[in-house]
């Protein structure tokens, strides 16, 4: 592993360093480097299209980045270099667990069932790889019941609990979102990373997801996450990194990045129809 | 080398037939996402349509100039199937439209069968010979092409030049890329949806019963069982060039024909068919959307 | 032509009319050439024509009476129907089960272990084995092969259109090693399986990360493939001919059911020669391999395993985010339903006595997967119930030679068996799309168990 000069704290969990993504010729992410700290609440702010769900995708496996390490370090010190894992590996080995931007539930299994399935690695070396369980080993009884009552926790966590017979297609928006939570939750990770988790939130429901991220992090989970909602941004993050163009324009505390120039005029101060007009630019540069 | 070229003439006529079958498939395909199993049947009923249309003239007029027979033939068949596929899609695809994704594919298949069974049960089992049509033979060098192979490969031209004209250059062909594209959004942008998926199937149907008639003017025989293994091939033929491409589907029908005529003249005849699923499957190993088909971009 | 709102009655008669005419009209055109005119081939062996127009008359007319009824008084009736029902409030679920409802199963089960007995009772030996081996044997074969399929397509979500290709290799490892080895039915049962299940490693692990249809023509370009090795590798699979002679199963190595043998199942009980003995004996072979397959995915489908496979039809991408291999989660579906596959071929082998490769065509693999689709995917109950109605229905179709005196003594009803087969998969699938049970029962539960609708759950895309 050619660590070089990274020097890992271990009160940082997360470091992408000289991160870039390109999709044929465009240029998603150039040369993007963060650190999210352990224990914290980290978000990923910026214009639309300004690459935060390909970072996310990035980190989470899902697209291989075009270069760029990430770095992930677990609780006990072990190291993971992201970028060189498969897919499912990263929730697997690193500790990552992710939600996604448009809500991916198993909509035909029960809202517990979902919590279950989150727990498949767990379970599945439980019940020795299907054999042990299927003659009713006590081991893999323990393990089951070991894996309800954690669903529970997350259950009443998510303030689920009432519905969790229910199909998770059947549940209403806002819940669909906690459940999303309770499910990445369930996999037991270090490193939570969320996709806009408060889009399409009503007050009331945006206020118990607060609460929720903050039950998270209480527990020793650090948070990524990404938000287009600056109520929620400004209050919950320790911690903002601000994107533009696939580049960062700005990282620090709430406070500085709220009174970072550089983020009013790129993020809070700038008209829509101004940062469309950068973009056609931007892009007939590109093209020549 | 002589050899290799007449196996090359032989593959690229089957090729042309497969190919215009295939362009049905992959049209449903790319603007409903269903695989139309019935579709290879249709090829059949255009076969028998074309078989009947030929015996009623020959026994009227018994000097029928064979263009005019042939194109007599086209004609009813295209109209025929395209009539066919038209009530099909009506009775058995549309209720289905937006459901489950398996259930139109098992009325399909189910359409497959009955298409198959009422043709055994009213033109009965046995395998039906006509006299040859197109009889003349073209020498040079030591290659031989017959006029039946030549007249296969340009009216496969003519029609895949008019087809594409369609496709890309008229009202029609814009309405069916829209319907493509996005369905409801092409709905509330004023294409009526409904009535281009039908053409669609119509156009898909009309290719096929051009392929059924020279199917039957170049093998002599038609058969209810006719639609499962030209049906399969052409399926074939439509993912290998890529699913929903229509290019795709053209290219994918000729290199079928291709290996299954290279195949049998240098390798095993017994064997052919096996090479041809093997091609396919190595393909679609390496290239997970067939040769021109657009790769899926997984969206998260 | 579009569902408008019908008020007064005479608009909607005249609405009848106009369809039933229009009906008519298309039905003319698009079977006057194929019911119209009928080809035959004449004494000197040329193909020659002739008209049918009475029979033409009769399909026109069923096509233009029939969609006139429906539109004039079927559809009305069925909307009033749905409508005083939304009206009255009353959920389509009912929560009092009768008695039959709930002990379905259980009576299910306890019908089928007297059910030959009760056949032997009521036609005696010779009636019975139609009714054991045609409809009991038959039925169960295509329960347990749908069952299999159910693990690939139901649980997993992934669309195989050549499952028959398992079947196949299940019979014929039977077939060989028995003939050439002389290995027992009871060894060999098992190690089918085994090798079933190894081809669907071997044929899926390259294909399972193709989606959707582009795996579905895949899985069925393999089936064809092992087809047409078992036709075209003659040196050992006699081709066409197949392998006839093949070794009848035993009653577990102590009685044999050769009628010349020595330890011979009916010299042993003192009874009269009979093959009614083996076919009840296979009945309930196949019934206890049935049992086998339910019992394993009802197991699995509580395990984390079956599970990820549920999980995995609902949606890929986030079974990926949890840490879900997703190609070993695939591949273990496609072997374990390869596994039942394997079973059920080695079974078939021993009933028939004989394999070729024509018992394992496309149509096959379509037929299985229909049952499975029309049953409700997942659903064992739905599945058998679809088996019962699909396989035993055209079994039915065999003995129903008294339709011979309404059409005529010509009239083979075997040769309608397929074609009604197709109409009756497009009916039911037009108005039940999702199968007979739509619904999915739970895997685990807090408080109850509540069947989950069948619009929630997904069907997998690949």
């Amino acid at each position: 592993m050619a660590l070089g000069t990274t020097t890992m704290t271990n009160d940082t969990i997360l470091k992408v360093e000289h991160l870039s993504m390109k999709f044929g010729g465009l240029m998603a992410i150039n040369d993007l480097s963060l650190e999210a700290r352990r224990g914290e609440i980290t978000a990923l702010i910026g214009p639309n299209g300004a690459g935060k769900t390909t970072v996310f995708n990035c980190i989470t496996g899902f697209y291989k980045p075009t270069m760029g390490m990430l770095t992930l370090q677990r609780r006990d010190g072990k190291e993971f270099l992201l970028e060189r894992l498969r897919d499912f590996e990263i929730p697997k080995l690193a500790g990552v667990a992710r939600t996604f931007q448009n809500i991916r539930l198993f909509s035909g299994l029960t809202v517990l069932e979902n919590l279950l399935v989150a727990q498949h690695n767990a379970l599945m070396k439980a019940s020795g790889y299907t054999l042990l369980g299927l003659l009713g080993f006590p081991t893999y009884r323990r393990a089951v019941d070991a894996s309800i009552e954690k669903a529970k926790y997350w259950l009443d966590k998510a303030d689920l609990t009432d519905r969790a017979d229910d199909p998770a297609g059947d549940l209403p928006y806002g819940a669909q979102r906690r459940l999303e939570i309770a499910r990445a939750m369930c996999t037991g990770p270090e490193l939570l990373c969320l996709d806009e988790p408060a889009a399409g939130l009503n007050p009331r429901e945006s206020a118990a997801l607060n609460t929720l991220l903050h039950q998270i992090r209480d527990e020793g989970v650090s948070i990524l996450l990404i938000e287009h909602d600056m109520s929620v941004v400004m209050q919950i993050s320790d911690h903002v990194v601000v994107l533009e163009y696939g580049q960062k324009i700005s990282d620090g505390s709430p406070d500085h990045v709220k009174n970072d120039p550089r983020v009013i005029a790129a993020y809070l101060g700038v008209e829509d129809d101004e940062v469309e007009e950068v973009i056609a630019v931007e892009l007939e540069g590109g093209n020549h | 080398m002589e050899y290799f070229i007449q196996q090359l003439i032989n593959g690229l006529t089957l090729g042309s037939i497969y190919g215009l079958v295939a362009i049905g498939y992959t049209m449903v395909y790319g603007i409903i996402g269903m695989i139309n199993f019935a579709h290879g049947d249709i090829f059949m009923l255009g076969g028998f349509a074309a078989l009947i249309v030929f015996l009623i003239a020959t026994s009227f007029f018994a000097g029928i100039p064979v263009a005019l027979l042939l194109l007599l033939m086209l004609l009813v068949g295209m109209l025929m199937t395209g009539l066919w596929n038209w009530t099909i899609e009506r009775v058995a695809y549309r209720p289905l439209r937006g459901s489950f994704r398996l259930a139109p594919l098992i009325t399909a298949i189910g359409m497959s069968i009955v298409l198959s069974n009422f043709i055994q049960v009213t033109q009965g089992p046995r395998n039906k010979p006509i006299p040859p049509m197109v009889t003349d033979v073209f020498h040079i060098g030591g290659i031989t092409i017959s006029l039946k192979q030549v007249l296969i490969v340009i009216i496969t031209a003519v029609l895949l030049f008019a087809f594409w004209y369609i496709v890309n250059k008229t009202p029609l062909g814009r309405a069916q890329r829209a319907t493509e594209q996005d369905r409801k959004m092409a709905a509330l942008l004023g294409v009526d949806v409904d009535r281009t998926i039908s053409i669609t199937f119509i156009m898909g149907a009309a290719l096929a019963a051009v392929a059924g008639a020279m199917y039957l003017m170049y093998y002599g025989v038609a058969s209810f069982n006719d639609g499962f293994i030209p049906g399969v091939k052409a399926f074939t033929a439509a993912v290998l060039g890529g699913i929903g491409s229509l290019p795709g589907a053209v290219l994918g029908g000729l290199l079928i024909g291709l290996i299954e005529s290279l195949w049998s003249a240098y390798f095993s005849i017994a064997y052919k068919d096996v090479a041809t699923f093997a091609i396919l499957a190595f393909v679609l190993i390496f290239k997970p959307t067939g040769i021109l088909g657009r790769p899926e971009v997984e969206k998260v | 032509m579009t569902a408008a709102t019908e008020t007064g009655h005479p608009s909607v008669l005249a609405k009848a009319v106009r369809e039933g005419i229009f009906a008519g009209v298309i039905s003319f055109l698009m079977f006057l050439l194929f019911v119209g005119i009928e080809t035959y081939q004449d004494i000197n062996n040329a193909l020659v024509w002739r008209t049918r127009w009475g029979l033409l008359a009769i399909f026109v007319l069923v096509a233009a009476v029939g969609r006139f009824l429906t539109v004039g008084f079927i559809k009305p009736h069925l909307d009033q129907r749905k409508l005083a029902k939304a009206k009255s409030g009353v959920l389509e679920i009912s929560e009092s089960k009768s008695f039959f409802h709930r002990h379905f199963l259980k009576i299910a089960l306890i019908f089928l272990l007297v059910y030959p007995f009760l056949s032997l009772l009521i036609v005696g030996k010779q009636g019975s084995l139609k009714y054991v081996d045609n409809f009991g044997i038959q039925i169960l074969i295509y329960v347990m092969l749908a069952w299999g399929l159910n693990i690939v397509v139901g649980l997993a979500g992934l669309l195989d259109l050549g499952y028959v290709a398992f079947y196949a290799v299940g019979a014929y490892s039977y077939a060989l090693l028995s003939s050439y080895f002389g290995f027992s039915f009871w060894l060999l049962l098992p190690m089918s399986g085994i090798l079933a299940a190894l081809w669907g490693v071997i044929l899926g692990f390259p294909v399972l990360r193709l989606r959707g249809d582009y795996l579905a023509i895949v899985t069925l370009a393999f089936g064809e493939i092992i087809r047409l090795v078992l036709i075209n590798w003659t040196d050992v699979t006699k081709g066409t001919f197949g392998i006839s002679g093949i070794a009848k199963a035993s009653f577990f190595g102590i009685w044999s059911f050769d009628t010349g043998s020595a330890s011979s199942f009916v010299k042993a009980w003192g009874l009269s020669p009979s093959s009614v003995y083996y076919k009840i004996f296979l009945f309930y072979i196949i019934l206890a391999l049935c049992m086998l397959t339910a019992y394993v995915t009802i197991q699995l489908r509580r395990m984390p395993i079956g599970r990820a496979w549920e999980a995995l039809r609902e949606d890929e991408i986030a079974c990926r985010s949890l840490g879900i291999n997703t190609v070993t989660t695939k591949l273990t579906a496609f072997a374990t339903g390869a596994m039942f596959g394997g079973f059920a071929g080695a079974f078939f082998a021993t009933r028939q006595g004989f394999v070729s490769p024509e018992s394992f065509v496309f149509l096959e693999s379509a037929v299985i997967l229909a049952i499975v689709v029309l049953g409700g995917m997942g659903s064992l109950t739905g599945i058998a119930i679809a088996a019962m109605v699909m396989v035993g229905g055209t079994e039915v179709l065999r003995e129903m030679s008294f339709l011979k005196v309404v059409f005529g003594p010509d009239f083979t009803p075997e040769l309608y068996r397929m074609l009604l087969f197709g109409l009756a998969m497009i009916i039911v699938m037009l108005f039940k799309p999702r199968g007979f049970v739509g619904s999915r029962e739970p895997t685990a539960f807090l408080k109850e168990r509540r069947a989950v609708s069948g619009s929630f759950t997904k069907e997998g895309h690949g």
